[in-house]
């Protein structure tokens, strides 16, 4: 009930969007973002207190011709996803009441919209309906990218990201309906539903495994994204209005990490066997090349997209690097909480090169300098989501990161080293801009900077918040997993050697 | 009053809050109060704990950190007589600069941000020596890294003082990744990292995996080489010293850069079982003291001096626990703490007089001028020199005298870092203090003794330089050894304790001391007698003389074969790989279709006579494929 209602509500509040006009819009918005993010933390104590709790899930028959439900469910690890998501809406939202936006009751029907597809999405129990919020949530991102977003050929870049990504999913798609075609639910049906799929997938041979295990690989790859299907990403995060690059990169994202282990790892445990090392290496050279890539970044907005890159890099490796005869609960664990640090810092992140932006009129690393004289406390708000970012302890990053690099060092020591290099490479290109940022004499450009608003400073103060809350208090968000992680690892082992 | 320890912490990190919120709106009498306040009564329980240990291991749990799959970690505290003991160097000594800081940095404009730095590495510290477990460990030796990078980029206008910050905090996470690999390896094997666990596990397995064990040790002393300025990744420490001095006497010198001693101390049943790493923390830590130590002759920047003069001390701690002196090299963290503290803070005292010169070819004769600063930095050389009965004569002693046991090699090298050390130190006092002045007319006329605040907690370091031998008298009556015991007692089974002969360590003393008089002597007639001045120009030096003055150049090193290479690579990469390569493939696939489009766009022209062609085609096609 509760959960069908988390999809029910943006939408609803997305509709009546469409017959308001002005600038009231951004408030109505608002109110159903926060309505949601209330519903959240409902959801969270009722599974708190009751794991198997009625409330939380809603099964209907679907299309009962082809064995779809609308089953939706919250469990523990869908839960955290679920209050990233209504967490993050409300701060982007608010993130742009002070800029003038074109259409405004539109574009927040689209920010709505996607809310209820990226919840449908982290939600779903049944692979066709997984399927179509996946594809649900595409569409309002890219009218949000195409018509409020900026650069001269936004429209071609937006096509790149909208068709490789399509691209991704049609394999998706495919692989989904291999699976489909091979369970068994009595009487010759067929069935959608997760566990059917989990059952059906587990009784392909290697070879079908593979062809299934690719096909997933890809599109969630792409979506995250990995090296080297990466190239749609920093133009993409580039021209987009800032508020679409924070859905993008603080929520979107996620729905490939989410996929990974959700729909891949116990869909496919022989061919994660057999090509495991090979996209564990994948990963750990996203984290290094995209590192790489931003040490030589002069916009920031491209930089941070690039350390996205390399942080994602890091949680896909710990959750893929995992095998049926050993598969590590901490890595696991690890890629959860990173999932939502993450999401956070980033969002944190790109919030300040917005505020650069509109400030100074350039996010040219060369041509800023010396913000920390005009503005101390910018300078302070910007440090902790920094620190964030470069997990040091007792911010969020840093449990996360080190359960992650826990798990990857039990898959093989080697690759753990060089995923380890993100410690030293994140340091470097994260110090490195904010000097250039901030510290200094300031210059012309930066010397009428001026201190930040009450909107910002709200929307920085929360995020630096939670970065030092979970740093020091991530307990509450991994023990609520935990009961779920053992029952799918049980599940991606049937027979526990 | 153990289970009040958490209230240790606790004081800094309210001192840090209160100021780093509420700074800009208080006196700065108030926030002299609070920074020191809250240091001194996180002193006072220390010395409660000190006094109510009796020599027992306790566990104070604050609350549950985290746990996912095997790996649970509290947030609790271990409070035996190694922690104890840095508990009060911490805390004593934090406290002494604090009040320092009030004189020193009191026209400074960043004074409340300076002292919530301050607390908050206080704070950092703290926490690393109390924690119980080594992740609890790793967040206060990350967190005294972000405190350092703060401090050291105090004045964060200069761009050289930013550059010198970043590199200090990066180096440590080079090291750090060592630790945190370290951590992995010790998680893998032990299955958690709480020390009681792991350490009962060690002392029970030890026989069996001794590589493993060589591999943690290793890994371990790679942050430890980090955090503690050993070579390699020693650079950062030295332009550190562009942080405000206090920092300097603090975090450079006194606390911060001793971690890595207390990790390896810590871990003592590890290293005890792991030989060829202790071996290789002696070797390491013998080539650093030698190294910075001649770096240390030719410096002219009054705090470069200390600063490499740190680097080679914490060469010799290291050259202790590599040879299976933990109690030494504690020893000596203890005394390096008062008397480096000590000659860091009169050198903050010079500079101060001399309105911010830090070049001592431009001091000279400052005796007369500087009564108190003069006379405390005596006793401070005296006592980093080794001279009977001041206290680095003791644990310097101690370390040498286990070297001994160990190689004599080792020993006769760290004899000869002891009789550079008295050289450059007494050279250093010499230059300052005696002679006639060198400076400008103006800075003659400033000439003054620091006011109280900073002249009392040079007194007090000044005695505590005098006496702290008295720790670590040789022979039966060792207290820091019996003190220090029940930290060490699983490393003793491993151990067949030798005690040094006295007679022949009484010898070995003779031999150090008449090294360092001999050096002192040098020093004397050079700069006194003959009143020489370091050479202005590095044109005129010797050719050895500036590649020593030069650093041996490591900074230039590093920057060729690291830093430049991953830019000019990075940015290659991104030009041509990035831009021109994986995003041409993908565009490449799009313009195929594209074209692929466009060509078969071209058949459906609408011409019915084609179609019905291609459909005859098509069967012929068909019925061929079917026959053949």
């Amino acid at each position: 009930m509760i959960t069908a209602s988390l999809i029910g509500l943006p939408l609803v509040f997305g509709l009546l969007l469409l017959f308001v006009k002005g600038e009231g819009a951004k408030r109505i918005a608002l109110v159903a973002s926060l309505l949601e993010l209330a519903l959240a933390g409902f959801a969270y104590f009722t599974l708190y207190n009751d794991p198997s709790s009625d409330l939380l899930a809603t099964s209907v028959p679907w299309i009962t011709s082809i064995g779809a439900d609308f089953h939706v469910s919250i469990d523990g690890i869908s839960i955290l996803l679920v209050l990233l998501t209504s967490f993050l809406v409300p701060i982007i939202i608010l993130s742009g009441f002070e800029k003038k936006t074109e259409n405004p009751a539109l574009f927040h029907a689209l920010i709505l919209f996607m809310q209820m597809a990226l919840i449908g999405v982290f939600t779903s129990r049944d692979a066709f309906l997984f399927y179509i919020f996946w594809e649900l949530a595409l569409i309002p991102i890219w009218f949000i990218c195409l018509i409020w977003g900026t650069g001269e050929n936004r429209g071609t870049i937006t096509f790149k990201f909208f068709v490789y990504t399509l691209f991704g999913s049609l394999l998706m798609l495919a692989a989904l309906i291999f699976v489909y075609l091979h369970t068994d639910v009595g009487n010759g049906l067929h069935s959608f539903d997760i566990l059917a799929m989990y059952k059906a997938g587990q009784s392909l041979d290697l070879t079908q495994q593979s062809f299934v295990f690719w096909g997933l690989f890809l599109a969630f790859a792409i979506k995250m994204p990995v090296f080297p299907f990466h190239t749609w990403q920093p133009d993409t995060y580039v021209s987009a209005p800032t508020q679409g690059t924070m859905l993008l990169s603080g929520i979107m994202l996620k729905m490939g990490t989410y996929g990974l282990l959700i729909w891949l790892l116990p869909m496919t445990p022989l061919a994660l066997d057999r090509w495991g090392m090979t996209v564990v290496v994948l990963s750990v050279i996203s984290i290094i090349y995209a590192s790489c890539m931003a040490l030589v970044q002069k916009d920031y907005k491209r930089l941070i997209a690039y350390s996205s890159i390399a942080h994602v890099g890091l949680i896909a490796a710990g959750i893929l690097a995992n095998t049926t005869s050993h598969i590590s609960v901490e890595g696991i664990s690890g890629a959860l909480l990173q999932m939502l640090s993450h999401g956070i810092n980033v969002v944190g992140l790109f919030f300040i090169a917005d505020i650069l932006m509109n400030r100074t009129g350039t996010r040219d690393l060369d041509k800023l300098g010396g913000i920390r004289n005009v503005s101390p406390q910018f300078a302070v708000l910007f440090l902790i989501v920094l620190l964030g970012s470069v997990a040091l302890p007792l911010t969020n990053g840093f449990v996360g990161e080190f359960l992650l690099l826990n798990g990857v060092y039990q898959y093989n020591t080697t690759l753990a080293v060089f995923a380890g290099l993100t410690v030293i490479l994140g340091a470097v290109y994260m110090l490195r801009s904010y000097q250039s940022i901030m510290l200094g004499e300031s210059n012309a450009v930066t010397s009428s900077f001026g201190a930040l608003t009450s909107n910002e400073k709200t929307i920085l103060v929360l995020i630096c918040a939670a970065v030092l809350i979970f740093g020091v208090f991530p307990k509450p968000l991994l023990s609520i997993a935990q009961q779920d992680i053992e029952i799918l690892v049980k599940t991606i082992v049937p027979i526990n050697p | 009053m153990i289970q009040l320890a958490w209230l240790v912490p606790l004081l800094p990190l309210l001192g840090f809050t209160i100021i780093g919120l509420a700074g800009r709106k208080l006196s700065k009498g108030l926030i002299g109060l609070i920074g020191s306040g809250t240091v001194l009564g996180a002193f006072l329980i220390s010395l409660c704990i000190f006094f109510s240990l009796h020599e027992q291991t306790h566990t104070v749990q604050v609350f549950d950190w985290f746990a996912a799959g095997k790996l649970h970690v509290n947030f609790s505290f271990t409070i035996d007589p190694l922690s104890s003991l840095f508990l009060l160097i911490i805390t004593g000594i934090g406290f002494l600069i604090h009040v320092y800081s009030t004189g020193y940095m009191h026209d400074d404009d960043g004074f409340h941000r300076f002292f919530a730095y301050l607390n908050l590495f206080v704070f950092f510290m703290l926490l690393l020596v109390m924690g119980s477990s080594y992740l609890l460990m790793f967040v206060g030796w990350e967190g005294v890294g972000l405190c350092s990078y703060l401090l050291i980029g105090f004045w964060f206008k200069n761009t050289s003082y930013n550059n010198a910050a970043k590199k200090a905090f990066i180096m440590n996470r080079v090291g750090d990744l060592g630790f945190l690999l370290g951590m992995l390896l010790i998680f893998v094997t032990f299955g958690s990292l709480d020390y009681s666990t792991v350490f009962s596990a060690a002392h029970d397995s030890a026989g069996s995996n001794k590589g493993v064990f060589e591999i943690i040790a290793l890994l371990l002393f790679i942050g430890a080489m980090g955090k503690s300025a050993q070579l390699p990744l020693y650079t950062w420490l030295p332009d550190a010293m562009a942080g405000p001095t206090p920092v300097s006497a603090l975090i450079h010198a006194a606390t911060m850069v001793t971690a890595g001693i207390y990790m390896i101390a810590r871990s003592s049943v590890i290293y005890v079982n792991a030989e060829i790493a202790s071996e290789v923390v002696a070797v390491v830590g013998i080539a650093t003291a030698l190294f910075a130590a001649t770096i240390g002759l030719f410096q002219n920047d009054i705090k470069k001096v200390l600063a490499y003069s740190t680097v080679s001390q914490l060469g010799l701690m290291f050259l202790g626990l590599g040879v299976g002196s933990y109690t030494g090299a504690v020893f000596h963290v203890t005394t390096h703490a008062f008397f480096k503290a000590l000659l860091f803070l009169c050198a903050g005292s010079v500079i101060h007089a001399m309105s911010g010169e830090q070049d001592i070819r431009k001091m000279g004769g400052l005796k007369k001028f500087l009564p108190i600063t003069h006379l405390t930095f005596l006793l401070g050389t005296l006592a980093i020199s080794g001279l009977p009965p001041f206290s680095g004569f003791f644990s310097k002693d101690e370390i040498l005298a286990h070297a001994y046991e160990h190689n004599k090699v080792l020993w006769m090298l760290g004899i000869l870092v002891s009789m550079m050390t008295a050289f450059y130190m007494f050279r250093l006092y010499f230059l300052t203090f005696w002679g006639g002045f060198r400076g400008t007319q103006e800075q003659h006329h400033h000439l003054h003794e620091s006011p109280k605040s900073m002249t009392i907690p040079l007194l007090i370091l000044a005695a505590l330089s005098v006496v702290g031998g008295g720790l670590g008298i040789p022979g039966e009556h060792h207290w820091l050894e019996h003190f220090l015991h029940p930290a060490f007692a699983y490393t003793q089974t491993f151990v067949h304790h030798i005690t040094p002969d006295f007679t022949h360590e009484l010898i070995l003393m003779a031999i150090a001391v008449a090294g360092a008089l001999a050096a002192i002597y040098v020093a004397w007639s050079i700069y006194v007698k003959n009143k020489m001045i370091p050479v202005d120009r590095e044109e005129d030096m010797l050719k050895g003389q500036r590649v020593v003055y030069n650093k041996y150049y490591v900074d230039e090193l590093y920057d060729a074969v690291i830093r430049k290479p991953l830019d000019v690579l990075s940015d290659l990469g991104y030009r041509f790989f990035e831009l021109r390569g994986v995003d041409a493939i993908v565009n490449g696939f799009g313009t195929g279709v594209k074209w692929m489009g466009s060509g078969l766009r071209l058949l459906q022209n609408g011409n019915v006579g084609f179609y019905i062609f291609a459909m005859v085609i098509s069967i012929i096609l068909i019925l061929l494929v079917n026959f053949i």
